[in-house]
């Protein structure tokens, strides 16, 4: 069924195969009329499709290319918001190398991104298998489930600021009639960094949720009613059959939830108030993205927020090739 | 073959149609600009005004100076843009002038960054309103116009306001502790020093209401005892040298030690989760640093609730905290109104209108001795004489030299380096190692 239809859609191209052999004729009688009037059609068969896609290849370059490089050329100079450049060759990055908050916020990040993509990963993929089985109100449960997604960083962020408070939060009262003293969510580093991954994934895990439940459905039922014959418990066809299949898509997820938790800025800079920028009075909760905001915009000094920023596309970029790796000796394995 | 011809035609003359309609919207919109500007508004020009926070000169809520001087220039209209967040006005308005292009002939400038407006980079961009425009400088205080004086003896802009300091207290909080509530009493308790306010924190807290503290916060001590030290962030020839400050040395090792002595209500003032406005709301402290601006946030947080509670004492030493500046950009299209505009907006008696309004207090000697500011009284502080006290704080400020890196190295010491040790028990000797380090780090890039 699948490939006919793939077949119905290839099978657009071909009316524009068959002017290209009497091209070369056209171009011999440009000046006849026919010979123009191909030429337009030629034009027009070839030229068209690059006209659609500019819109998004234009944009792209005014607005991703252009900045990307004109970093690039930033990260190499001393400049100063509403300054002249001054060439500094590599100096901004082995200052970065040298310098304690790069390292600092590098680890953070590190920490954060591995404390909120991992359960939030493992809560997904819990959460669609569930959602996977026949219940009421299915359809209900999986819209529900996007709903954090849909509500804004600033919203969510400040909502979890209100419970995480120090004085007045509910997660503290709660701790308390538990027995267990009041939790300085703000100030000391792990609950800190604990708190800013729970908005992470809390925001994130419906998402991925429902990436997997797509993935999921695809899986053929055959393959879970051979289980079952063969005695399989729900949690062993989960393990042996769902997982695998699916397998592909967690690491899309992951490369996706890698790129997010690399990036993150929002949750560390509105968690921590007025000290959000600089993640708190020590530091405890800065990310490489706020570090560089700090840079560019409270310090001014752009050249080195623009280092940052690129050995941030450096990382993503070393991160996406360990995974490109690990998932092809995985499709060969499964391969064999 | 036919069908295709008549569409190409209908297609035609819709395009003819609709280029005659644009042509026709074009020639009509371009006739009835120029009537309207050869006709009634001959030379009428729009000076517009970059601000932030409140300047207390727009039409509806402030004096209504806008509408005033457009009643009193025919030929001119006034508009004014305002944006709250003080540094992001400051970062847009330091591109455009990089740029020439896109600001106001008018923009204000806080304090904290006319050192950086006055400095060799910026320096020639504003338009000298010793010249233009008609101002007495001499009618200004003379460490204000100084401010704003650059090397070569240019005045890049004119005074509006400043922040004389005085020291709010919670009455009822003074009483539970045993300690004097009259504002003479209290003022005298601390006169003449800063570390004397301390020992009044000691004495508060041995009787305090449990809960509550002597002060909001140990940076905004540090940043009182600075703001009356004549020597802070800057050496004598304006350059950053901080860490060598006996004023900068003197508000850390308060502010070190009322926070360790736990004096303090562990707060960042000014903190966008609303902890700070909400200590005010719940009376968890007994003091904060005043400047004269801070009456209204006082008023705003404590609530009607809490009418009558606050009153204003005078401070140990006289100092300013805030205040602000008119300039003009030489990139300005209609300099020569502008300056006219700004001299006028800055001159004494339109700081009188904006007092009796706004409240702020005003930069030029003659008003501030004068008696609308006098006589000003605050009704939600119970009826305290504020003029007297701000005008007479006003009286003792030393003026300090200021360097365009002094606000970000405020935000270091404060946030990162005094809050660390308030908040979380970091050595005070480490918090400043890595203040320094921050400093290194941030500011030479």
């Amino acid at each position: 069924m699948a490939t006919s239809v793939r077949a119905e859609q290839g099978g657009t191209p071909p009316p524009a195969a068959p002017p290209s052999p009497p091209a070369p004729r056209g171009r011999r009688r440009r000046s006849g009329p026919g010979g123009w009037r191909s030429t337009l059609y030629r034009w027009d068969v070839k030229a068209i499709p690059y006209v659609f896609i500019a819109p998004f290849f234009l944009t792209f370059a005014a607005f991703g290319l252009f900045p990307l490089i004109y970093t690039g050329y930033l990260s190499l100079n001393r400049v100063e918001l509403g300054g002249t450049a001054e060439w500094k060759g590599l100096e901004n990055y082995t200052d970065l190398a040298t310098s304690e908050f790069f390292w600092n916020a590098l680890l953070n990040t590190f920490t954060i991104g591995v404390i909120s993509t991992v359960p939030q990963l493992l809560m997904a993929l819990g959460l669609a298998h569930l959602l996977n089985y026949k219940l009421r109100g299915r359809g209900f449960f999986r819209v529900a489930i996007l709903a954090p997604y849909a509500t804004s960083i600033a919203a969510a962020t400040l909502v979890f600021a209100q419970l995480f408070n120090t004085d007045y939060g509910m997660i503290n009262t709660l701790l308390d009639w538990v027995g267990i003293g009041p939790i300085d969510w703000n100030n000391s580093k792990w609950p800190a960094q604990i708190a800013i991954s729970v908005i992470v994934t809390w925001r994130w895990t419906g998402y991925n949720a429902l990436i997997y439940l797509a993935a999921m459905q695809a899986v053929p039922q055959d393959l879970y009613e051979a289980a079952s014959l063969d005695g399989a418990s729900r949690w062993r066809q989960f393990i042996s059959v769902t997982i695998p299949s699916i397998r592909p898509t967690i690491f899309f997820t992951i490369i996706v939830s890698t790129i997010g938790a690399t990036q993150l800025f929002g949750e560390p800079m509105l968690f921590g108030g007025s000290v959000g920028i600089s993640g708190g009075s020590g530091h405890q909760f800065q990310t490489l993205s706020l570090l560089m905001y700090e840079k560019g915009w409270i310090t001014g000094a752009l050249g080195s927020a623009s280092a940052i920023a690129w050995v941030m596309l450096a990382l993503l970029l070393l991160l996406g090739g360990i995974q490109a790796l690990v998932s092809r000796r995985n499709r060969k394995k499964l391969g064999d | 073959m036919r069908t295709s011809s008549s569409r190409r035609g209908r297609r035609t003359a819709a395009a003819a149609v609709a280029a005659v309609v644009t042509g026709t919207v074009l020639l009509t919109g371009c006739g009835s600009d120029t009537d309207d500007e050869a006709g009634k508004d001959a030379g009428k020009i729009t000076l517009r005004v970059g601000t932030f926070g409140s300047f207390g000169y727009d039409n509806k809520t402030g004096a209504k100076l806008y509408a005033e001087y457009e009643r009193l220039h025919p030929n001119i209209k006034i508009e004014e843009s305002n944006v709250s967040d003080g540094q992001k006005y400051w970062d847009t308005l330091k591109l455009r002038l990089s740029q020439n292009s896109g600001v106001a002939d008018i923009q204000a400038i806080e304090v904290g960054y006319i050192a950086e407006a006055t400095g060799e980079s910026m320096a020639s961009k504003w338009v000298d309103l010793s010249k233009e425009g008609g101002a007495d400088t001499s009618k200004f205080l003379d460490w204000k116009v100084k401010q704003a004086t650059t090397g070569d003896g240019k005045v890049i802009a004119l005074g509006t306001d400043i922040g004389p300091m005085a020291v709010c207290y919670n009455k009822e909080l003074f009483g539970k502790a045993k300690l004097p509530t009259d504002r003479e009493e209290v003022g005298k308790l601390w006169n003449g020093d800063w570390s004397k306010f301390l020992t009044v924190g000691e004495t508060y807290k041995k009787n305090a209401p449990a809960g509550t503290a002597f002060h909001d916060s140990a940076s905004g001590l540090f940043n009182a005892v600075l703001s009356s030290d004549p020597v802070q962030y800057a050496n004598s020839s304006g350059q950053l040298d901080w860490e060598n400050s006996p004023g900068v040395k003197k508000a850390w090792e308060l502010g070190v030690k009322a926070a360790e002595g736990g004096l303090t209500a562990k707060l960042r003032q000014f903190d966008e989760k609303g902890t700070w406005n909400a200590a005010f709301k719940n009376s968890k402290f007994a003091t904060v640093a005043c400047p004269s601006w801070m009456t209204g946030i006082i008023k705003d947080q404590a609530g009607p609730a809490n009418q009558g509670k606050w009153d204003i004492a005078a401070p140990p030493v006289a100092g300013n905290w805030g205040g602000s500046f008119l300039a003009v950009p030489k990139a300005s299209k209609h300099a020569k109104e502008a300056a006219e505009l700004a001299a006028w907006l800055t001159a004494p008696e339109q700081h009188a209108k904006v007092f009796a309004v706004n409240g702020n207090i005003p930069s030029t000697k003659d008003t501030l001795l004068s008696s609308t500011v006098q006589n000003a009284k605050l009704p939600y502080f119970g009826d305290t004489p504020v003029g007297k006290i701000f005008s007479s704080a006003a009286a003792g400020i030393q003026p300090a030299v200021i360097s365009r890196y002094d606000g970000q190295v405020k935000t270091f010491l404060t946030d990162n380096g005094i809050l660390d040790i308030e908040q979380r028990g970091t050595d005070p000797a480490k918090a400043w190692e890595n203040v320094k380090k921050l400093v290194e780090d941030k500011i030479d890039q």
